[in-house]
């Protein structure tokens, strides 16, 4: 199954992690509307993580409607997620960030500096909209 | 809110031969987590975990385990019983075969799971006739594990769960606790030197250095919080000293000063503009960091 890969060394939360990977398993199509999700024992099982972090993720997907927990039956992406539209964001998203790459390519910064770049950026944003 | 605390301890001291092993350790470990014990060799780990289970006695401080009294010897029995334990040495009785040992402890615990012994015994694949002498350091620490996985314990204490395990046992030995903890409803403190490890199945982590706990807390909540602040001077940077709440560590060191903190890095950004620095870079930090800043390094 194996839809999902986190990386507790990352510095990101890791229930943030995994939210954002069922909502990008969503846009591209992986994941579609009624789809049922892995229950959390067998998930946290399976990526060997806390179990009560799946959980936590779960609630706050449920909480955005994502996803649909139903009482005893687990948890399902929801009928309003817009997988096709979100594809087509997803790619024009995409096209954006190698734009933006290949022009910071050429201003010589390395693959490194510019991973950099996004991550510092992407915490200022986290930071600023907690503050 | 007494339940909501399986484990609470304040102010414990402990002295060997003059060596102080613990000197004013606060604990709070919540029901239903997983909570990693993160300190170097001979930070105090063991000591602890003996004093919680009641199997040492602190100069001062208390010790509260399942709302227990650890350091009364009547309710110290009672939390033993209630108690899953792995000791970090695995000690079990060598002349033993496998399951000679699993029925003769299953005879002292009365909730004792015939279930789970049967699925750990196969899906550890221990083979019941052998003696537990003859195992290797693997299955021996899967055999101490099913024994105390098996007591129908509320509360499971491991010190040192993985040590000397190599990776692809360390491994299936977590999948193990993270699988039984999802089923059912208990907590886990363990201790560890391997902060990947904490990182990996913990939910909350304490750091313990030099005898006292040096950081707790969700460990998603230190990923979301800690933040490295970079500054970079044109010059040689200033001797800044920050009066923002949360800085954990300055570091300067020619024209760059590295700041670390526990929470709200715009502050720190904020206060940082006034000496103008060529540039601010925020960074995400990692539990390794982390660790490694907030205990002291030798010779500080």
């Amino acid at each position: 199954m194996m839809l999902f890969r986190l990386n507790p060394s990352v510095g990101v939360p890791i229930y943030l992690q995994l939210m954002e990977q069922v909502k990008h398993a969503i846009e591209t199509g992986a994941l579609q509307a009624g789809d049922q999700l892995p229950g959390i024992r067998p998930l946290a099982e399976e990526l060997v993580m806390n179990p009560n972090t799946v959980a936590k993720a779960y609630r706050e997907l449920e909480h955005e409607g994502v996803i649909e927990l139903r009482h005893g039956a687990g948890a399902f992406v929801s009928p309003n997620a817009r997988a096709g539209k979100l594809a087509d964001k997803w790619k024009q998203a995409q096209s954006v960030v190698a734009g933006t790459v290949e022009r910071l390519r050429a201003r010589g910064l390395s693959e490194e500096e510019i991973r950099r770049m996004f991550e510092a950026e992407l915490a200022n944003r986290r930071g600023g909209r907690r503050g | 809110m007494a339940d909501e605390w399986i484990i609470e301890a304040s102010g414990l001291r402990k002295t060997y031969d003059g060596m102080e092993a613990l000197s004013g350790l606060d604990l709070q470990v919540p029901r239903g987590s997983i909570c990693g014990f993160l300190g170097r060799n001979g930070a105090g780990k063991t000591t602890t975990i003996k004093i919680l289970l009641g199997m040492a006695s602190p100069a001062a401080g208390s010790a509260r385990v399942l709302g227990l009294d650890a350091t009364q010897a009547q309710q110290s029995v009672e939390i033993r019983r209630r108690t899953g334990f792995v000791s970090e040495d695995k000690d079990l009785y060598d002349s033993m075969t496998v399951a000679e040992i699993t029925r003769f402890t299953a005879s002292f615990y009365p909730r004792w799971r015939r279930d789970l012994e049967e699925k750990y015994l196969r899906r550890f694949e221990l083979p019941p006739g052998r003696k537990v002498k003859a195992l290797s350091r693997g299955m021996r620490t899967k055999l101490a594990l099913l024994l105390a996985l098996c007591r129908g314990a509320e509360l499971l204490i491991l010190d040192e769960p993985t040590s000397g395990l190599d990776p692809a046992m360390a491994e299936e030995v977590l999948q193990a606790l993270v699988g039984h903890v999802a089923r059912e409803e208990m907590t886990i403190f363990f201790s560890s030197h391997q902060i990947a490890e904490v990182d990996q199945i913990g939910d909350r982590i304490v750091i313990i250095d030099r005898g006292r706990a040096v950081m707790a807390g969700a460990l998603d909540d230190l990923r979301e919080s800690f933040r490295r602040v970079q500054l970079v001077f044109d010059g040689a940077a200033p001797a800044a000293t920050f009066q923002a709440p949360n800085v954990t560590r300055v570091q300067r060191n020619g024209r760059v000063i590295s700041v670390l903190v526990s929470a709200d890095a715009d502050a720190i950004v904020e206060e940082a503009r006034a000496w103008n620095p060529a540039s601010v870079e925020v960074t995400p930090v990692t539990l390794k960091e982390i660790f490694l800043e907030t205990i002291q390094t030798e010779g500080d």
